[in-house]
């Protein structure tokens, strides 16, 4: 309101814009103000140039030749580059995938046949072997990791730690690092007759462990590796959410008598919800489509123990070319991903 | 209470030290000889072959052209990307316009569907189009980002209406409220985003292993992985190609760090 000189827009109220204003995704409001945006005022300044959201009543008139880029054409402008990259990288080949996934043969001889590869994925051992590989680093290495982040940002939100941003940004690096050089960085670590990790247990008097080697090892260091890559982020996720809670709610536990593991059980958690409720979402997406790390670590072994859905379904489609089967896999991953999204949703947000 | 304060420095200092302490001795293993990276104790002091390891890498995967198609293709696809983003994302922050929920609802939803899903029509498509092993196949598939779109939109939305109106009255045509007000108002937060895309792009993997086939079109990261499945692997050299791909960002992230923990922070909060 200041901003606008004042003795040019007398009549300009902040809130002459309609509750609906952008984004509020209330799909009834825009409803209102839609009437005029057909008609965008072009040579008509009486209707207003700037449709909908604005009083302009006090506005003095503009060359309709300066106003080339209405408002009513504009934001289509702004959001054409979006438009057309969603329908050629998105939305088509989300379609096109489902088509494919109903055809075998490879290359030019694909051809139509029903729901033969999601018959043949019910009966693949190798399918199974993947979701369940799949599976079980998602149960173990999603709350281990979301944990570890929240005691990390209890921690740099104490304000009685020194040296706080230090740290912070320590525990955020690694989630700068890609996941190759991440995943060559720890299959040498991991090494099992020289790597750092086994010299540094060799110090407190631990055997050498057969981390890459052994199908119960391999599995824990995919689960290490992913917890080391992504729990600072996570930590600072939290960190921020921990800082957007109002103080007075802490203040008025305490006069209440509340000590620390009741405030944080009745403010801290019930304040989070909505971002433990994104990274539970994001780490679950994220670790259902598990990929780069055991590609790198592992390759999938030792005995397929860390192969994945995402490794299985990069095998068929670009090792066999089996693209139907591959499709098939890959409609699997996103009906399981999106039903444990909805339940995920459905469980943490209900009781808001 | 006030003993706190020291012993959650030390656990704070101790998961810094596992955060960071890899990455020392990837530094350091990446200036040895290929056989003393697997000496028992590990060296953890600088060796002497860093620029043997680097003529190394020069010949096994021309090391120059594989850091240049990386610069190109994150350059490019970071540029594009935001540019993509703030041009939307203000369209869906500040504008009523027919179908603006409907798009919205549709691109969000798009972030739960795994990429995975995409991959074999996008590869269909760029073969089609002849496009496979070119800069294009990878950098194209990389410009339209929801998420980036998402982050712009939350941001601009806290821009006060006033703000744009004031330039729309002194009679600012749309383009220029958006060069002149719009953008420079949001620096920070669209250097945020910029920040957020070039890292996916410069260590993007999957795509590029798939879309690109000579070794002299690779990017760091699949020349690091080929680099790797060989038999006869010189670990030396991988090691100093991860430090090398990791180098350029955690340079950008030191730089910029406020921005880039306030765009976090932005996505995660409001809303």
């Amino acid at each position: 309101m200041s901003l606008a000189p004042p003795g040019r827009v007398p009549e300009r109220a902040p809130d002459s814009r309609p509750a609906s204003g952008p984004g509020s995704g209330d799909p009834a409001g825009p409803a209102a103000a839609a009437a005029p945006r057909k008609t965008p005022g072009r040579g008509d300044p009486g209707a207003s140039t700037d449709p909908g959201s604005h009083a302009a009543h006090g506005r003095p008139a503009t060359p309709a030749r300066r106003r080339l880029l209405t408002r009513g054409s504009f934001p289509y402008l702004l959001i054409m580059p979006a438009v057309l990259g969603f329908a050629v990288f998105k939305a088509y080949p989300i379609a096109a995938s489902f088509w494919i996934s109903l055809t075998t043969g490879s290359g030019d001889e694909q051809r139509f046949a029903g729901l033969a590869n999601y018959e043949r994925l019910l009966t693949d051992p190798l399918f199974w072997t993947a979701l369940k590989n799949t599976g079980l680093i998602l149960v173990v290495q999603v709350p281990l990791m979301l944990g570890l982040a929240l005691l990390v940002a209890l921690g740099l939100n104490s304000t009685k730690v020194w040296l706080r941003p230090l740290w912070r940004l320590g525990v955020f690096v690694p989630s700068l690092t890609g996941l190759v050089a991440a995943g060559v960085m720890f299959s040498v670590i991991l090494n099992r007759d020289a790597g750092l990790l086994n010299w540094v247990l060799s110090l407190f008097g631990i055997d050498p462990v057969n981390w890459l080697g052994s199908p119960f090892w391999a599995r824990v260091a995919v689960v290490l590796v992913i917890t080391w890559h992504y729990t600072g982020y996570n930590a600072v996720m939290y960190l921020a959410g921990l800082q957007g809670i109002p103080k007075e709610l802490y203040e008025a536990a305490m006069v209440d008598g509340a000590g620390p593991v009741r405030r944080f059980f009745a403010i801290t958690l019930p304040q989070l919800r909505p971002i433990l409720l994104l990274t539970v979402v994001l780490s679950t997406i994220g670790t259902l489509q598990l990929f780069d790390e055991p590609y790198v670590l592992t390759g999938g072994g030792p005995d397929n123990s860390t192969l994945t859905v995402t490794m299985y379904l990069y095998d068929n489609g670009f090792t066999y070319f089996d693209f139907g089967y591959a499709s098939a896999l890959a409609y699997a991953l996103a009906l399981i991903v999106s039903v444990l999204g909805i339940i995920q949703v459905r469980l943490m947000g209900e009781r808001r | 209470m006030t003993s706190r304060g020291p012993l959650l420095t030390v656990l704070l200092a101790g998961a810094f030290g596992l955060c960071v302490g890899p990455f020392y001795w990837l530094a350091m293993a990446a200036t040895q000889d290929d056989k003393d990276v697997f000496s028992w104790p590990p060296k953890l002091l600088p060796g002497g072959h860093l620029l043997d390891n680097l003529q190394g890498l020069q010949e096994s995967i021309g090391l120059t052209r594989v850091l240049l198609n990386t610069v190109v293709v994150a350059g490019v696809q970071t540029v594009g990307a935001v540019v993509v983003s703030v041009l939307a994302g203000y369209a869906f922050a500040k504008f009523d316009f027919r179908g603006r929920n409907l798009f919205f609802v549709l691109l969000l939803s798009t972030l739960v569907i795994p990429d995975t899903v995409m991959l074999i029509p996008i590869f269909q498509m760029m073969m089609e189009l002849g496009l496979i092993d070119t800069y294009q196949s990878v950098i194209l598939p990389g410009l339209v980002t929801p998420f980036g779109i998402f982050l712009m939109r939350q941001a601009l939305r806290s821009m006060p209406d006033e703000l744009l109106d004031a330039a729309r009255v002194d009679g600012a045509g749309e383009l220029r409220v958006l060069w002149r007000i719009v953008i420079p108002v949001n620096r920070p937060i669209i250097a945020a985003l910029a920040l957020f895309v070039f890292l996916g792009a410069w260590n993007q993997f999957v795509w590029p292993l798939i879309a690109l086939r000579s070794p002299e079109m690779y990017t760091l990261p699949v020349a690091t992985a080929t680099l790797q499945g060989l038999s006869t692997t010189n670990y030396a050299h991988v090691l100093l190609a991860s430090a090398l791909a990791a180098i350029p960002v955690m340079a950008l992230f030191l730089v910029l760090q406020r921005q880039f923990i306030s765009g976090l922070l932005a996505g995660a909060t409001k809303e």
